[in-house]
């Protein structure tokens, strides 16, 4: 197909590299250069979508990243993605995209018989219309509106592209390459300092790259190219284009999103499809520029009425022609100068112009060139369903009330311009309060809130010549400041045409009974009418007129809505638009890819993995793993085709008869040290610490200052001021910062230092009746007798040369040692465990056993200690010392902490012996009650007993003291499940604690 | 994020810290008798002030130590950052 409406010659795009891609299963060429949109002009297809509610033609509308219409879904590398404004897509060999919101086809789309219900959807439609009948909505209603609404499908499949984050630091961080932001970076870089520029774009040069300007004897082009090249070549700046910075947060943190790879095919291998920087800038120029604002007139929604400064974009950059009957409509100057541009490629345009008698050397110009203008004129309504093939004018009286004789004339395209609205989005998400400026009736940044300068355009300067001055001056001035140098830069001579007042003058009045939609917000569909019944209802907060019409709520975030919808409401409540305010703008300035966001943090990279010493033996000996916090433990080794709960139980009965090992690195380990370490100790267990002797343990429990038990384990004391303490794998870190503070911050004059050695040492805990005699072995030369190491002892020693420490300690309740050696050995250790072992017949053992083992014994862990239980609640109130003050003790007096039927441990096995109990499971004195069913306490952790060959749990149940024997019941409405059970005590092996001290 | 100096290490990102509350509380002297009202001040009741606030924060992943920052709770301005044991004039 050939390229219809592209120009024989002009436009910045590489003629020599045509590229062949598909739009909507249609082949198409463009060029090398071109966006997605350009292309699709270029071969005269300006139909692309549908609207949100009425299901409307939609056409293009911009010509960057203010486009309200052309969204796509896009297909990529066989990957698909949506929400891609084609408006900045750039063409690429092999692209194809679809339209979104229509089915079948954006031709022939059934939704649009929303167009002809649309008195019946008003703004506000689904408060009013889908509240009747209460049950309709989840089985009717959502399912319609899901169906029907959305810009795209999201891919299922895993992304398997690569995205970055980067962190950077700069003394100037640029926001926007136009004419103030290369001037600004070529002053600040002059000055030696270190300069960010980011351009959203492919080409730098903002505006200049379609204004006829001329900068030192050079044409507006060329200038942003020198600057740009010259640029390039400095050490100190960093120059970045097709970069979106789309948020400012607190302290000059700005983010800024690079599209590296999205213009192409393929990603190229090694690189990332998009990175994400994280830029701590000490000042920010904003130097984003501005958006044109629509006029607002019937059916202005039409499929080829687009923004006049698009037009020109197309023309001047991409060879392209919107229209070869253009109809330019404008209440400034600007929109004159795209109509010179159509004249001087061939092209006659007509100008309708809402000013009564406009004067300017630009209106001069086009006056000159025999283009056609009509003052006082304006277009009422757009004719043409999927395109613009005429428009209704007519002549508009002086106060722009009074329509004068409706005439047809023959148009393909209408290019409205509505002066500017500055880009004021970064600056207002850094806290700048906006000011109103009345000569440009727009907002613009108001004062700094952070260290944050607003140039050019996004501050509502719109000459050349004041744009360049000021911005060289800003990036002189700001870099002095940081670098001492003072470079001065000669300021180039600027020629430009000079405008004339624009007109206050945005929306069309209908004609006598006619009802035409004239269009606010084209992405949400938010037409004049849904404004008037806003307010109508009594909605008065333009924060709340927004939010029950949707004006602004889109994709496109209201970048060429909010304005307009402003002055009407305005113009209706008869108010000045500063009076009305505007609503919030807040990150992103554009949508941002979710990969973008994530980073490399995906799947296992999503969290550190920390292995134990021995991990690559527990691989090879195929370990099942689990995660517990970001440690990888083993859960089960696995012996030919056992499951989980088989090999678990053998390895938990290995333990009970004969010896087992099992791998308890991951607990955390504390170094304390100094003269007061045992004062320290007293302070922060419950029971007493003063007298523990040198090479013994002792079991403690720490509580936080409002009495809930923080954590346990044992702490050993290795020589006079020198102690071992252990902690749960899971709260290693809190113990760590929980001391720290105290010693800090509450008691300096404690003279303790704590450090964690938790990766210094690699811990195994040899477990079971056999395990004295695998000790003897392992350390022929010690004394590891009952009496030469009794229960809570501590030992150094040498294991075949290396360093061990030895402490005779128990989890699993039967006698059981744990040896570390330094990190490094911790192999050497497991090996030579195992290869002694063999005679006892020694089996590595796993999390899973370790908790059966434990569970039975009647020993807590993390799942009783759960933060919202006491001491007594887990039968460790004998270990509070009466005598001494510690941390939380002052709360214990809580009456609810005393309460004589608090919750207390016990134990819980089914009346038929055999049906396990699920976790978390409530405990109900009568199964059939009606809800809601009291519940007495729940299960904390069950298990299979290997000592009693059935199900057992253990329960935190309210007044569990004098519960032992009951019968309750266990409800499981997950797994439905009601199980009768029988309280018991939670140690239901070995009660007397006889095995530990054999 | 916050943009943080450590009076030991100097400027660092907010991810490398973690809060730690109010820093005017003082911890009740060990041993000592206090009312109920007076425990319930210490362990619970805070004030959520807007503005300037001396609160927490510890350099986790950093040098370890305490810190005091005296930072505004509304605009996220950070005034002044103290050692633990600094005077607070």
């Amino acid at each position: 197909m050939s390229q219809k409406f592209r120009l024989e010659n002009g436009g910045l795009i590489n003629r020599d590299k045509k590229l062949s891609f598909k739009f909507n299963g249609k082949s198409y060429y463009g060029y090398e250069g071109d966006t997605l949109a350009s292309a699709l002009i270029a071969n005269g297809v300006h139909l692309v979508g549908r609207s949100f509610k009425y299901h409307r033609p939609r056409g293009f509308f911009g010509a960057g990243v203010d486009e309200p219409y052309a969204v796509v879904q896009l297909y990529r590398n066989n990957e698909t993605e949506p929400n891609i404004k084609a408006t900045e897509q750039e063409l690429f060999e092999g692209l194809e995209a679809k339209s979104v919101n229509c089915w079948p086809s954006v031709n022939f789309d059934i939704g649009a018989i929303n167009n002809f219900l649309k008195i019946f959807l008003p703004a506000g439609f689904y408060y009013k219309t889908f509240m009747w009948p209460k049950s309709f909505w989840y089985r009717v209603y959502e399912p319609f509106i899901r169906k029907a609404a959305g810009l795209g499908v999201a891919s299922t499949k895993h992304d398997k592209e690569r995205y970055e984050h980067k962190y950077e630091y700069c003394d100037l961080l640029i926001a926007g390459s136009g004419p103030s932001g290369l001037a600004s970076a070529y002053a600040a870089a002059k000055n030696g300092a270190r300069v960010i520029l980011a351009e959203d774009k492919p080409r730098f040069g903002g505006s200049l790259l379609t204004s006829d300007v001329n900068i030192g004897n050079q044409s507006g082009e060329d200038w942003a190219n020198s600057i740009i090249s010259e640029l390039k070549e400095m050490p100190n700046v960093v120059v970045k284009n097709r970069s979106q910075v789309f948020g400012y947060y607190d302290h000059n943190m700005l983010v800024m999103s690079e599209k590296v790879s999205d213009h192409l095919p393929k990603t190229k291998k090694h690189h990332p499809k998009q990175r994400l920087w994280y830029i701590r800038a000490k000042e920010v120029l904003i130097s984003s520029g501005s958006i044109e604002r629509p006029l607002v007139f019937g059916n202005n929604d039409t499929p080829g009425v687009m923004l006049s400064s698009a037009a020109k974009e197309y023309l001047k950059v991409y060879g392209v022609l919107v229209g070869k009957n253009p109809l330019v409509f404008t209440n400034n100057d600007s929109g004159y100068e795209t109509a010179i541009e159509f004249k001087k490629n061939g092209v006659n345009p007509i100008i309708l112009d809402s000013r009564v008698n406009p004067q300017s050397e630009i209106i001069d110009e086009a006056i000159n060139l025999g283009i056609k203008i009509k003052f006082s004129h304006v277009v009422v309504v757009a004719q043409g369903y999927k395109k613009v093939s005429s428009a209704d004018i007519a002549k508009i009286s002086d106060d722009k009330k009074q329509l004068g004789t409706i005439e047809n004339i023959k148009c393909d395209c209408i290019c409205v311009s509505g002066f500017w609205t500055p880009t004021i989005h970064l600056a207002s998400q850094s806290g700048n309060k906006a000011k109103f400026k009345e000569e440009i009736d727009a907002f613009v940044p108001g004062t700094s809130k952070q260290n944050e300068t607003t140039l050019g355009a996004a501050n509502g300067i719109f000459t050349l010549e004041e744009t360049l001055k000021d911005s060289f001056i800003a990036g002189q001035d700001l870099s002095k400041k940081i670098t001492n140098n003072d470079n001065k830069i000669s300021f180039p001579n600027v020629v430009e045409k000079k405008s004339s007042q624009h007109d206050k003058f945005w929306c069309v009045p209908l004609p006598k009974g006619k009802s035409y939609k004239r269009f606010l917000d084209f992405q949400n569909d938010v037409a004049v009418s849904d404004i008037e019944i806003a307010l109508k209802e009594g909605y008065r907060s333009i924060e709340h007129v927004k939010r029950y019409t949707t004006l602004g709520m889109a994709t496109d975030q209201g970048k060429t809505s909010n304005l307009n919808g402003l002055q009407l409401v305005s113009n209706i409540e008869n108010k000045v638009v500063p009076a009305v305010g505007h609503t919030t703008f807040r990150p992103p300035y554009t949508p941002i890819s979710i990969g973008a966001i994530v980073g490399r943090e995906v799947g296992k990279h999503s969290k550190p993995t920390r292995k134990s010493p021995m991990h690559a033996w527990h691989e090879k000996n195929n370990a099942v793993f689990v995660d517990a916090g970001v440690w990888l433990r083993p859960r089960y080794y696995k012996q030919g085709n056992e499951t989980l709960f088989e090999a678990s139980k053998r390895e938990a009965k290995n333990v009970r008869t004969n010896v087992g090992v099992c791998d308890v690195t991951t607990l955390g380990k504390i170094d304390i040290k100094g003269p007061d370490a045992a004062e320290l100790l007293n302070r922060v267990y419950t029971n007493a610490w003063l007298k523990l002797p040198v090479g013994k343990a002792r079991y403690g429990v720490m509580l936080r200052e409002d009495g809930i038990v923080m954590d346990d384990g044992t702490t050993t004391r290795i020589s006079e001021n020198h102690y071992h303490m252990t902690t749960t794998t899971a709260q290693a870190a809190n113990v760590l910062s929980h001391l720290e503070y105290y010693l800090q911050l509450v008691w300096p004059e404690l003279n303790v230092h704590v450090v964690s050695t938790t990766e210094q040492w690699a811990g195994a805990a040899i477990a079971g009746p056999k395990s004295r005699k695998l000790l003897e072995k392992l350390f022929p030369n010690n004394d590891v007798s009952n009496e030469g190491l009794p229960f809570m002892g501590y030992m150094e020693s040498e294991l075949f040369g290396v360093k061990a420490r030895i402490f005779r300690i128990s989890f699993s309740g039967e006698l059981a040692y744990e040896v570390n050696v330094e990190s490094d050995n911790g192999q050497f250790m497991w090996e030579k465990i195992i290869e002694l072992g063999q005679e006892f017949q020694v089996q590595p053992y796993g999390t899973e056993a370790l908790s059966t083992l434990r569970i039975e014994m009647g020993h807590v862990a993390g799942s009783e200690l759960d933060g919202r239980t006491i001491s007594y609640d887990t039968s460790l109130e004998g270990l509070i010392s009466k005598k001494k003050d510690f941390i939380g003790k002052r709360s214990l007096n809580r009456e609810a902490f005393t309460s004589s039927d608090r919750q207390k441990i016990v134990g819980v096995v089914p009346l038929d012996k055999k049906t396990s109990i699920p976790e978390g499971s409530h405990l109900v004195k009568d199964a059939q009650a009606p809800l809601p069913n009291k519940k007495l306490g729940h299960i904390s952790a069950s298990c299979w007993s290997v000592e009693h060959d059935n199900p057992f749990s253990l329960a935190i149940l309210k007044d569990g003291k004098n519960m032992i024997g009951e019968k309750l019941f266990v409800m499981c409405p997950l797994k439905n499940k009601v199980i009768p059970v029988e309280i018991v005590s939670s140690h239901y092996v070995d009660p007397k604690g006889e095995r530990v001290r054999s | 994020m916050l943009h943080i100096k450590c009076p030991h290490c100097g400027m660092r990102s907010q991810n490398e810290f973690s809060y730690g509350g109010d820093a005017s509380i003082k911890r009740p002297q060990l041993n000592k008798e206090i009312s109920d009202e007076e425990w319930d001040n210490f362990v619970y009741n805070r004030k959520s002030l807007r503005g300037k606030h001396l609160e927490l924060w510890q350099h986790l992943s950093g040098c370890r130590q305490w810190i005091k920052v005296e930072r505004d709770t509304a605009t996220h301005e950070i005034f002044n950052t103290y050692k633990a044991d600094e005077e607070i004039t």
